[in-house]
């Protein structure tokens, strides 16, 4: 079984991208199952029904999606596992770019969009420096000189990537991203995670809704930066 | 530069999935070839298909060989290894950068070195009627401008043995003086136009229908001929289009 976790902010082509490449798994002869990870509410598993695999979706409701898509990964794996697949395909959520929900041995594939500016590597953080796959997408939107500028920036956060020019509405860069997951080793279990959660708890993650200073608890970071320790 | 003495297309299929009419072209080391067809033809495509050196891994299902062979893999996608240069139909950047940085970031991509910014600027210069700075945002630029310094940041910078052009005729830059740059010796270029000077300086031009390569058309001395004649009415409306910027009046210059 291999694990494939894509992840990326929210309208950078995640899903066109991955729909497109599922079709060129197929050409190619692999068995792929998806699970689609999502916040609150996601339609996306009818685009990819019509591909005819299997599909799960899976809502974070409360719960941070990344810390959700991690915790139920396991559970994933064994749901593709018997819907006969070879290979999973876990799309993420994809939102606070604090978290990277890569376990070590999958193929970690960021997906970023072009046009948000070559400034946008430097901002993304583990999500992107932790990847093995990076596909830039709507690189039809700019200039070839753009692409090659934006393409140095994620190589300064990323030196050892692969670097995927793709295209959401042509199915440019799929044959190549379904090339790199063919050749990806499988997974194994007792995985760990590339990167560490953020930093917990305090008194926020667990429900409280007033605002005031004087109302939190745990470790918590001030704007300048100094971060401590408040509470009992 | 690395040696690119012959380009050959394959054909894939146009849009119903027929296989194209034509089947091979090779355009030889110092020959301009356009590309025409309506809007929506597979021009863009075509162009595409060229720019990532396509192995039937694309929608057209087109084959593009270097020198009669399938490139490496490296080449296509590494710009310091990179064969091909390509002017997009873009008008605007979107990088949130100044025109200095930008170009100094360009250079480092494609492995060179921050000395050639200032003769991308001077280049550009020349392309234009409205000066660029180097401390310029690339956001504000206006077409013409943000055309220039793509044009000459192209002939610097991503000097490549393949150029591809789309469209170079809504730009409002120095169209000829912009190809003539772009289409120096020992390249090939690939120009997607229907300017008529522009389509009948190629020697011969590919013909788009519905997705797919269905004529060449070799340019004949005659049209050659009425090329040249073209070029002096389109440098006249130039001049006219200066002296309107300027402020000054028409009526005397003609």
């Amino acid at each position: 079984m291999k694990l494939v976790v894509l992840a990326g902010t929210p309208g950078s082509g995640k899903t066109s991208l991955l729909l497109h490449t599922i079709k060129a798994l197929l050409s190619l002869g692999s068995r792929p199952a998806v699970v689609k990870i999502d916040c609150l509410w996601t339609d996306d598993d009818q685009r990819f029904i019509r591909l005819g695999i299997p599909v799960q979706v899976g809502l974070a409701k409360d719960m941070c999606p990344d810390h959700f898509t991690i915790y139920n990964t396991e559970d994933m794996l064994r749901w593709a596992h018997a819907q006969g697949a070879d290979l999973l395909l876990n799309e993420t959520a994809g939102l606070c770019l604090r978290c990277a929900p890569y376990p070590d041995a999958c193929l970690a594939v960021c997906v970023i969009d072009v046009t948000t500016g070559p400034n946008t590597p430097l901002k993304v953080g583990p999500l992107l420096t932790t990847a093995d796959v990076v596909v830039m997408t709507k690189g039809d939107v700019v200039s070839q000189a753009e692409r090659e500028v934006f393409r140095e920036r994620v190589l300064d956060v990323n030196p050892g990537c692969s670097i995927v020019e793709a295209n959401g509405l042509t199915g440019k860069g799929s044959f190549e991203l379904a090339e790199l997951i063919r050749v990806s080793p499988d997974t194994v279990t007792n995985m760990k995670l590339r990167y560490n959660p953020p930093l917990a708890i305090c008194s926020l993650c667990t429900g409280e809704m007033r605002v005031a200073r004087k109302h939190h608890m745990g470790v918590l970071r001030s704007l300048d930066g100094s971060m401590g320790y408040r509470g009992e | 530069m690395r040696d690119v003495t012959t380009l050959t297309i394959l054909g894939g299929v146009n849009k119903e999935g027929v296989p194209e009419c034509i089947n091979k072209i090779k355009v030889n080391k110092g020959e301009i070839i356009g590309i025409v067809g309506p809007t929506g033809s597979g021009k863009s495509t075509l162009i595409d298909d060229i720019e990532q050196l396509a192995r039937g891994d694309t929608s057209s299902g087109r084959h593009v060989l270097v020198n009669g062979e399938v490139p490496d893999a490296s080449v296509r996608v590494d710009p310091r290894l990179k064969l091909v240069a390509q002017l997009s139909q873009k008008m605007h950047f979107l990088a949130d950068m100044t025109v200095e940085d930008f170009l100094v970031m360009h250079a480092r991509s494609r492995g060179k070195g921050p000395e050639l910014v200032e003769r991308v600027l001077q280049l550009a210069n020349t392309l234009t009627g409205e000066p660029i700075a180097l401390h310029h945002h690339l956001t504000a630029l206006s077409g013409g401008q943000s055309r220039s310094l793509m044009t000459a940041d192209i002939a610097v910078i991503s000097d490549s043995p393949v150029v591809l052009i789309d469209e170079i005729e809504n730009a409002g830059i120095r169209k000829q003086e912009a190809l003539e740059l772009l289409a120096c010796e020992g390249k090939i270029v690939v120009v997607v136009t229907h300017d008529p000077v522009l389509a009948l300086m190629a020697t011969r031009r590919i013909v788009m229908k519905n997705g797919g390569m269905v004529d060449v058309i070799t340019t004949s001395s005659q049209e050659q001929q009425i090329c040249c004649k073209i070029a002096e009415v389109d440098n006249w409306l130039l001049s006219l289009r200066e002296t309107i910027r300027r402020g000054d009046l028409v009526e005397g210059t003609v």
